[in-house]
């Protein structure tokens, strides 16, 4: 009787655990079966392609590919640094009256719907990019290729800094969880030579948590490259390959967020799926590349001995 | 004979726990001092309070005062970086630096304060392995990480670790707690060795183990010091009836 308890267990619980295979599969297949058309038209052209023109029929994906990077790239530019500071601060050097009250508003961050990220970007950080911040580094940086060209506020950069904030909450998160669990006679080790806080924690405790916190990195990456409904609000919607970061950009996501309504004609809905495809395979090897490193690293720190 | 550090009316605290009461002794420079007493007495503490290392703990207070060659290390304006530069420690659990290779782990504390003009990192990191007596058994694979090593020899690259930064003191907290017999006897025979050059204090809650490398004994109980003095008179004439208790194993 009790066996056969275990055994319905068992089956069950097998069979969630398959689901989520099953889950896997059978999304892969229906973007493979859908992006056929797309493929068959266009074969590798389709990812090469500078030109997205639905008017005309013509669906080349690198501008999408670019701007999802991009746009993901930048806001990890600003984000890791300004997340590792934060979460050093609560980790290691806050005061324990303010440690909770700053973690509590740091993963408030996380709660705020995105759309309001958009809206919040569209009408406040916008301007301030046009007006203040893209003519200021226009002056002073606009030798570099980065920063040229009129200052639109909507575009690359606003989609970046949106996107920057909104991974913030994550990497902060995820490295402060990793820096309290360095264990204390680590940061003993570091002091007992004679070292200061700062150096205990550049050479004892970050290294200490040095793949936790990439992992924190690759987490804040995957949000970013595929978070929609703010970038699609402030990147401007323009298909287009452009080595400023004032230029308006497009994703992969936010072009799908455009036009899957539009999308009546067969070729145009193939080519949508076969860049939810795209995407689906840059999240996938991205998180497949977090994994191996995060292994590898901590292969190499021995860290399995403990 | 001469005092190396000496210890006055040294109170301290986690929070509101008073865990050392007035404690006042001399230590001898170049000699092993073993610090004994039951869990909990405050031994740790006592030594974490030589190189201000118990004030790192949040709630921790230290009042009073230890004398090293005369200079008071917790005189106001006393920079505790310097003071453990000066003084070094090795803990109760191995901790080298996992990232780091074994010869990073030595040269670790060089690299925070500065190469002397003249002087090879090499050279000071192999002087310390040799020091440890771990150097034959590292040689060569200097370059794989300090926790490939076994216990005993990760515990040998602290006390490396802690010899490179040329302290004048070596502190350790129950270094052999978690070694085997064998390790345990290459650490005792190592600190003979080096109290050559180096003053030394050693927590330990093995009583054969301070009877066999100590010069002096101090026991403490509930944060206080009991008694003190030089180690055969300590394990066989002891003064004080609650010494006695504990080296015969009657209580702790």
């Amino acid at each position: 009787m009790n066996k056969g308890r275990d055994t319905f267990f068992l089956q069950i619980t097998r069979l969630a655990a398959l689901s989520i295979v099953f889950i896997i599969i059978v999304m892969a297949h229906e973007l493979f079966r859908g992006s056929e058309l797309a493929f068959s038209r266009f074969g590798l052209g389709f990812l090469t392609g500078s030109e997205w023109d639905p008017v005309h029929g013509k669906f080349g994906s690198w501008p999408l590919i670019y701007g999802t990077l991009v746009s993901s790239l930048v806001a990890l530019a600003l984000a890791v640094p300004l997340s590792l500071g934060v979460a050093i601060f609560l980790a290691e050097l806050a005061p324990p009256w303010l440690r909770e009250p700053l973690s509590f508003l740091v993963e408030l961050l996380a709660a705020i719907p995105s759309v309001v990220y958009g809206l919040w970007g569209l009408f406040v950080l916008v301007p301030w990019l046009r007006d203040v911040v893209q003519p200021l580094l226009g002056k002073t940086l606009g030798f570099l290729p980065l920063f040229q060209g009129p200052p639109l506020g909507v575009g690359m950069l606003a989609a970046g800094m949106v996107l920057a904030i909104m991974i913030l909450p994550i990497i902060t998160a995820v490295s402060r969880e990793v820096l309290l669990a360095v264990p204390q006679s680590q940061r003993e080790a570091m002091l007992a030579l004679g070292a200061t806080r700062w150096e205990t924690i550049r050479r004892a405790v970050l290294p200490y948590g040095r793949s936790g916190i990439i992992g924190a990195i690759i987490l804040g990456l995957g949000r970013a490259l595929g978070e929609t409904m703010a970038v699609t609000m402030v990147i401007g919607n323009r298909p287009q390959v452009s080595a400023s970061l004032f230029d308006l950009g497009q994703t992969i996501a936010s072009v799908i967020a455009n036009e899957f309504s539009e999308g009546f004609d067969e070729l145009h809905l193939s080519a949508l799926i076969a860049s939810a495809l795209l995407l689906f395979i840059i999240t996938f090897s991205v998180n497949i590349i977090a994994r191996l490193l995060v292994w590898k690293v901590s292969i190499s720190q021995g860290v399995s001995r403990d | 004979m001469s005092v190396k550090i000496k210890v006055e009316n040294l109170n301290a605290w986690y929070g509101r726990n008073q865990v050392l009461k007035d404690i006042n002794l001399e230590i001898e420079a170049n000699k092993v001092t073993a610090i004994i007493g039951p869990s909990g007495c405050g031994k740790s503490t006592f030594i974490r309070c030589l190189n201000r290392l118990h004030e790192v703990v949040p709630g921790a207070r230290v009042r009073g005062h230890v004398w090293v060659d005369g200079q008071d290390l917790y005189a106001p304006g006393v920079d505790p970086t310097e003071v453990r530069h000066r003084i070094g420690m090795v803990f109760q659990k191995p901790n080298p630096f996992p990232t780091m290779s074994i010869f990073e782990n030595v040269a670790v504390g060089v690299r925070i304060h500065g190469l002397k003009p003249g002087v090879k990192l090499e050279e000071i990191v192999e002087r310390s392995l040799r020091m440890a007596a771990l150097w034959e058994e590292v040689s060569d694979r200097l370059y794989t990480s300090g926790v490939s090593l076994s216990g005993g020899q990760q515990q040998r690259l602290c006390i490396a670790r802690a010899l490179a930064v040329e302290p004048e003191v070596l502190l350790l907290d129950e270094p052999c707690a978690s070694l085997d017999p064998i390790s345990t006897l290459k650490i005792e025979d190592l600190l003979v060795e080096l109290k050559k050059n180096y003053t030394i204090v050693i927590v330990t809650h093995n009583m054969q183990q301070a009877a066999r490398v100590s010069d002096y004994t101090a026991f403490l109980l509930d944060g206080e010091l009991v008694e003190y003095g030089p180690t055969p008179e300590i394990f066989t004439r002891p003064r004080d009836k609650r010494t006695e208790d504990y080296i015969t194993g009657r209580f702790g």
